[in-house]
């Protein structure tokens, strides 16, 4: 079970001025924690492990505060470097394919065609899996 | 003298390996027949591919301490060259490459993500049958400096002579391998690959510098091209916006030359340009007089070493002396590029490592109790921290609630520093020359202090807003440091001008004549090789 308590206790880390060179502060900033620690768990699919990750997560955010300085009125988002061109579409032909053998092969664990998946109605949580901050 | 000559022209001088074997698209098929000169010596049966390839392949035995290589396909290699000898008999070569040995980093077709090319996730060789493309799997690179699970990649230079006579000086006792110099990254292994002279050229990627940053730390020849001139099918994203092929040499017509067989529209990857494009030959140029080369002030930072401050000056004042106009130019959002880079890469990184699920390919773990469960178990054990951390960090960005003020706000600012480049370009600029790194290459022991955000913020800050800007970038090795070390200078273009770029840098690499690395183990094998590095290049005049 996550322990809320831990985090709770973080303090605000001092903001000092930012350079490529400061060191990792362990203690962070404390805006992450609890519910968006599952959350975002929940999301990528993998864990934080360590109060660490929280951390060092806590600073990249703060690193990426520093975009709030420029000012970008008027500027519309830049998707790709290509965005005045056309993407070539090609003609809707079949010409590959038929390799589901080959495919199949790259798999630990298939019956027949098919990829074999554990059930899929039944929500992560890692209350079940008893292992808080585990590491591999 | 004469015969050791002939050995080491046999040793260098050859044709290509990057083969079209029947994995390979037919685009690259294609590209390869059109190749612009047969090698003379390949031609003249000086070489044979055969014993260009066992060359290599020996070398890459006697250079295994520095852990470049995660897969050496010896057999498929040594297959490929005698199929490469039989078309030369024939007289029917596949063009200019036909018959080298080129290495390939181990994200193409086969593992995962940059920093951790060598992943639990993808181990296996079942993956490697089924995901290969293009480029012959001869020799697979091991990717990442620092990270992955085969270990570090170690720069070539920490065991030269060149390094070695330097320290001595400073009274050091250590044992000799214990200091030993990290590649940079990722594409780490390809830059020591080619520096050991193991392999004539090698690929790499490049999101933010990965080609360019170990290029600079083991003194070769690392190239960005524009982003959309040369296919990413089979090279596994990272950053789809920003992701490119990258190309190690040892000199900058190699570059040249396999640039021109690499690129060009590909249907298979649709961000390809559709604009024919041609192999082309460098000039040599000797007049820079119409040049005009651009220095952005704002490179210029507090963290830059003194050494690569004084090379950039160097070289700033070798092309005014030869007559080119040399200014001064500004890049004013150049301080948030690397915030911005972060932002961007890492939310593309959380959305492109969704696929790793254990399901269809790759790492699966035990677990059965339902699919998400499995899935994080997974990707748990497939990725180690760095990862994690950067899926983590993208997913916070990528939020309902936090979408439109970091990723959106980023992709603004990403607009901004392309427009930054476009307008320095319009007032004139041909070229422009920065540093490619802040200082020359640091002790393992050094750089494993610092958490790896803070030090992609360090090794990229001068290479990533190119990635972001899609332009093209070369980084040329100037002169060694007074530690006896490689310090590399970075030239970026126009859009899809690479070929005025790497023209620049060819006379740039002339001017400077570079020193070739002293390593015992390839002056075992062939010792007045050093003498002429024109030699150790697969271009032949």
């Amino acid at each position: 079970m996550w322990a809320r308590a831990a985090y709770l206790g973080l303090r605000a880390a001092a903001r000092g001025r930012w350079g490529f060179t400061s060191k990792a502060d362990p203690r962070g900033s404390g805006r992450v924690k609890g519910e968006l620690i599952q959350h975002l768990e929940r999301l990528s699919l993998v864990d934080f492990g360590s109060q660490e990750a929280v951390a060092r997560l806590e600073k990249a955010i703060a690193f990426a505060d520093r975009l709030r300085a420029v000012n970008t009125d008027a500027v519309e988002p830049m998707e790709s470097v290509l965005e005045d061109r056309y993407l070539y579409l090609r003609s809707d032909s079949v010409v590959e394919g038929s390799c589901a053998e080959e495919l199949l092969q790259n798999s630990h664990r298939v019956v027949e065609e098919y990829f074999v998946a554990p059930p899929g109605n039944i929500s992560w949580s890692k209350v079940d899996e008893k292992q808080p901050f585990s590491r591999c | 003298m004469v015969k050791q000559w002939k050995q080491c022209q046999t040793l260098f001088f050859g044709g290509s390996k990057i083969t079209a074997d029947a994995d390979c698209s037919h685009e690259i098929k294609r590209r390869l027949l059109l190749g612009r000169k047969v090698s003379v010596a390949l031609k003249q049966g000086r070489v044979t591919p055969t014993e260009l390839c066992q060359r290599c392949l020996s070398l890459i035995k006697k250079t295994k301490f520095l852990n470049a290589y995660i897969t050496v396909s010896e057999e498929v290699a040594l297959k490929q060259a005698e199929e490469s000898e039989k078309r030369y008999k024939k007289g029917h070569s596949l063009g200019d490459l036909d018959g080298i040995p080129v290495a390939v980093k181990d994200n193409f077709s086969t593992s995962g993500i940059e920093t951790t090319c060598a992943s639990n996730m993808l181990k296996g060789d079942h993956i490697k049958r089924v995901l290969l493309r293009y480029l012959a799997s001869l020799l697979r690179l091991r990717s990442g400096s620092t990270d992955g699970i085969f270990g570090p990649v170690k720069n070539p230079w920490s065991y030269s002579k060149q390094y070695r006579e330097k320290r001595k000086q400073n009274f050091h006792s250590e044992n000799e391998d214990s200091n030993w110099l990290i590649t940079g990254g990722s594409s780490g292994g390809s830059a020591a690959a080619v520096s050991a002279f193991t392999c004539f050229a090698a690929l790499g990627s490049d999101t933010g510098g990965s080609t360019r940053n170990p290029a600079a730390h083991c003194g070769v020849v690392g190239l960005k091209p524009s982003y959309g001139l040369v296919s990413r099918h089979g090279l596994i994203p990272l950053v789809n916006s920003m992701d490119v092929p990258g190309i190690l040499t040892r000199c900058v017509d190699d570059a040249a030359t396999v640039l021109g067989i690499l690129a060009g529209h590909d249907p298979k990857d649709s961000t390809t340009i559709q604009d024919p494009v041609k192999p082309f030959t460098l000039p040599s140029l000797t007049d820079v007089s119409k040049l005009c080369i651009g220095i952005p002030k704002e490179y210029l930072t507090p963290e830059l070493s003194s050494e690569v401050q004084s090379l950039w000056s160097k070289a700033a004042n070798l092309f005014e002396s030869e007559g080119a106009k040399v200014i001064e130019v500004s890049l004013p959002h150049t301080s948030y590029s690397i915030v911005c880079y972060h932002v961007l890469c890492t939310s593309e990184v959380a959305s492109n490592m969704a696929r790793f699920d254990g399901l269809e390919y790759g790492h699966r773990c035990d677990s059965d109790v339902s699919t998400e469960a499995m899935y994080a178990a997974t990707r748990r054990e497939g990725f180690n921290d760095v990862v994690r951390g950067r899926i983590l960090s993208g997913n916070f960005f990528l939020l309902k609630e936090n979408y439109e003020n970091y990723f959106v706000k980023a992709q603004k600012v990403r607009r901004l520093i392309a427009n930054d480049f476009v307008n320095v370009f319009n007032s004139g600029v041909d070229v422009l020359l920065t540093p490619t790194t802040l200082s020359e290459a640091v002790p393992y022991a050094e750089f494993i202090k610092e958490d790896n955000r803070t030090r992609s913020a360090q090794d990229d800050i001068f290479t990533q807003a190119v990635n972001m800007a899609g332009l093209p970038a070369v980084s040329v090795p100037m002169a060694l440091s007074s530690q006896g070390l490689p310090v590399g200078l970075q030239f970026i273009g126009r859009a899809f001008c690479d070929q005025q770029l790497l023209t620049v840098a060819k006379w740039f690499e002339k001017q400077v004549q570079f020193p070739v690395i002293q390593l015992q183990e390839l002056m075992d094998d062939c010792s007045s090789v050093f003498e002429n590095e024109k030699l150790a290049s697969v271009s032949v005049k």
